[in-house]
């Protein structure tokens, strides 16, 4: 990588969102000099005070558009960046706050801020994909770090990166780790949630939540006739919202 | 009256800038403008099951998911008369150390030093200072692997729930991480040498601190809230004595303590706390510091390299003491009633307050993050400091490392904005 002769611009933005995914980047303590010699960081407030001005090689984004400024802050990016990528739950289904998106919205009306008039939010978080054409998406909340560099490492060597359309439940097979949900009977998202985390929570004795976000034909009716309870079916709007609505949220 | 606005600060969690107001040669009043947008997490949680709270208050920051965790789980546990076992408080202990340890690295190293510094980034630091940036990145890499031993992940960590763990890490796992801690923790006492080094800016502004305390230990998960001027408060005394306050310029409240503008954070931590060090972190504390109250917001940064070495120390120690809990999980008895419960997030107390139905659904949540608590008395400093450079062409600069200073936390401030009843502040 080091032998390019020319180094691709890495911008990195964020929308509303907990700054978890940028952090998952700086978390890459034994690679993250490598990668900053592989590119020029040329937009990372964050982590520089360094801001070049665009066009940008590769711009990737977090959090989701929640207001107006970041409506237009999408937009710029897309315009400036060759290559978009949404990262994390935020960028690439709206994230948490897009639980407001289901808010009773006439008992909200019926409580009001002190001064609503000082604060700008539209009233529904969306994901850049609803936007702007969003040229990858690593899934998560947060990504994976092992996923995002992988991304990186295909991108800057000009290869197609590659993600599981998989679900967590074959991660779970791979690890040989038990299932929850037949040994136990405890609900689970593993059947309808895409891979990429290494079945985190089944290995900790917990059932999946969902981070990833649905898989590839998530059959979410199934899971939840199998789920039954309450608690479970309610978890489909959790973390991340677009379970039920994958296709109108992402792409 | 003229107005400067500046961007966007950098090196700081989410999205700010500051805007000052002149009056000729006068410095009328300074505003940190905070513009990130709201993410309403108050008015959502509303009716959410008390069991996947801490899933969602974690993703209110990715640096401190930690302190969410622990301050809504006491808050619950307690409305419920839930008891864990010491051996899981230990436990909660441990990993909060873990982003302590993260996040103080993180801050000192990448984003604070370069202002001392004289570089944009720690990575262009690095290439000066290969040695010093790469230490501490070792330093955060320890606190990380800790997060992901007793956590699973060291962002929004998946382990932590409402009466205990989902599993207990077994000891063999903890005892790997030993040779990783004390050569963190090497490096650590390294890096505050190294850090005391510097020489700070002449700067002590008077503000009450106000941090845990504890009797027998420095204080994170538990203990009673105090403040520099000899107030001790019970938790909900001091909920009581908050005022939350709307400006125009902030997507986050500010909030002033008896009517008045307070600092929480490493400061106000060790000023309070200072003889409860673990003892190498005790030892340089003597050393770099005189005796007294370290008022200066620049010093921070040493502070917070002391508070490493403490975390560190105190998890070498639990490791070496751990005793898997026999219940890693307690359940939870759910009944209607209002509970407290804070804790130290690196950048200061952290406070959540629940009412909760008999079903275990949410009905109220007030949750207070440190950078919101800071905000005012970050405006107050920022007016101090910035008088003093009005012509200088590094009043931007001037301005950003005063911010810098108070490690905020923007994507947690502006986490908070509550729907409220008429007009009530």
């Amino acid at each position: 990588m080091n032998a390019q002769p020319y180094r691709p611009t890495l911008a990195v933005w964020k929308l509303a969102s907990c700054d978890g995914c940028q952090l998952t980047l700086l978390d890459c303590e034994d690679d993250l000099l490598e990668i900053a010699g592989a590119v020029t960081i040329a937009h990372f407030p964050e982590a520089t005070s360094n801001k070049q001005p665009g066009p940008y090689d590769i711009s990737l984004v977090e959090g989701s558009v929640a207001n107006p400024a970041t409506a237009a802050l999408v937009q710029q990016i897309r315009s400036e960046s060759k290559v978009v990528v949404a990262i994390g739950a935020c960028a690439t289904s709206g994230g948490v706050q897009a639980l407001r998106n289901f808010a009773d919205v006439e008992a909200y009306k019926s409580s009001v801020y002190p001064y609503p008039e000082w604060i700008e939010a539209t009233p529904d978080c969306l994901p850049v994909s609803s936007f702007v054409k969003v040229d990858y998406e690593l899934r998560g909340c947060p990504i994976s770090a092992k996923q995002l560099l992988e991304f990186l490492r295909a991108v800057l060597s000009g290869e197609k990166p590659r993600f599981p359309t998989y679900s967590v439940c074959t991660e779970c097979k791979l690890r040989g780790v038990t299932c929850l949900a037949v040994s136990r009977g405890e609900s689970c998202m593993g059947p309808i949630t895409q891979a990429g985390c290494g079945a985190l929570c089944p290995g900790f004795n917990r059932g999946c939540y969902g981070c990833f976000g649905p898989c590839e034909e998530a059959n979410v009716e199934a899971y939840k006739k199998l789920a039954g309870a309450h608690d479970a079916v309610r978890r489909l709007k959790m973390i991340v919202t677009n379970f039920e609505t994958p296709k109108g949220a992402t792409q | 009256m003229k107005t400067l606005k500046f961007g966007e600060i950098s090196r700081v969690e989410g999205e700010g800038s500051v805007t000052l107001h002149k009056n000729g040669d006068q410095l009328e009043s300074v505003e940190l403008r905070i513009f990130e947008p709201p993410r309403f997490f108050e008015a959502f949680l509303q009716g959410r099951d008390f069991s996947e709270v801490p899933d969602i208050t974690a993703r209110i920051c990715g640096i401190c998911p930690i302190a969410y965790q622990v301050s809504c789980s006491l808050a619950i546990e307690r409305a419920f008369g839930m008891e864990v076992s010491p051996e899981i408080e230990s436990l909660r202990r441990l990993i909060y150390c873990g982003e302590w340890i993260k996040s103080h690295a993180l801050h000192i190293h990448l984003l604070h030093l370069p202002d001392f510094f004289g570089f944009a980034d720690g990575i262009e630091m690095s290439r000066v200072y290969p040695e010093e940036i790469l230490r501490g990145l070792r330093i955060k890499k320890a606190g990380n692997r800790l997060m992901e031993a007793v956590g699973g992940r060291a962002v929004h960590p998946i382990n932590l729930r409402v009466g205990g763990f989902a599993s207990a890490p077994e000891p063999r796992v903890l005892q790997e991480l030993v040779p990783t801690l004390d050569a963190a923790l090497e490096d650590a006492i390294a890096a505050v040498h190294w850090v005391a080094r510097i020489e700070f800016p002449h700067f002590e502004p008077e503000t009450p601190y106000v941090a845990m305390v504890h009797e027998s230990e420095y204080p994170i998960h538990q203990g009673k809230l105090a403040s520099s001027e000899g107030t001790v408060w019970t938790d909900e005394e001091f909920e009581s004595s908050i005022a939350e306050i709307q400006v125009p310029h902030s997507n986050s409240l500010h909030y002033r303590l008896d009517g008045k503008s307070y600092q929480v954070g490493p400061l106000a931590r060790f000023n309070l706390n200072r003889e409860r060090l673990t003892p190498i972190a005790h030892q340089l504390a003597s050393k770099v510091f005189e005796h007294g109250p370290i008022r200066n917001p620049f010093k921070s940064v040493l502070v917070r390299a002391i508070e490493t070495v403490f975390a560190l120390e105190e998890s070498l120690k639990l490791i070496a003491n751990y005793v898997p809990p026999e219940l890693s999980l307690i359940v939870a008895n759910p009944r209607a009633a209002v509970g407290r419960g804070c804790s130290e997030a690196p950048r200061g107390i952290c406070f959540h307050s629940y009412e909760l139905a008999a079903d275990g659904s949410v009905v109220r949540a007030n949750i207070v993050p440190p950078t919101s608590q800071n905000l005012a008395c970050i405006e107050d400093d920022l007016k101090s400091w910035a008088s003093e450079f009005l012509d200088s062409d590094e009043l931007q600069f001037e301005c950003e490392r005063m911010v810098r200073n108070f490690d905020p936390c923007i994507s947690c401030a502006t986490h908070f904005l509550r729907i409220r009843e008429g007009n009530e502040v």
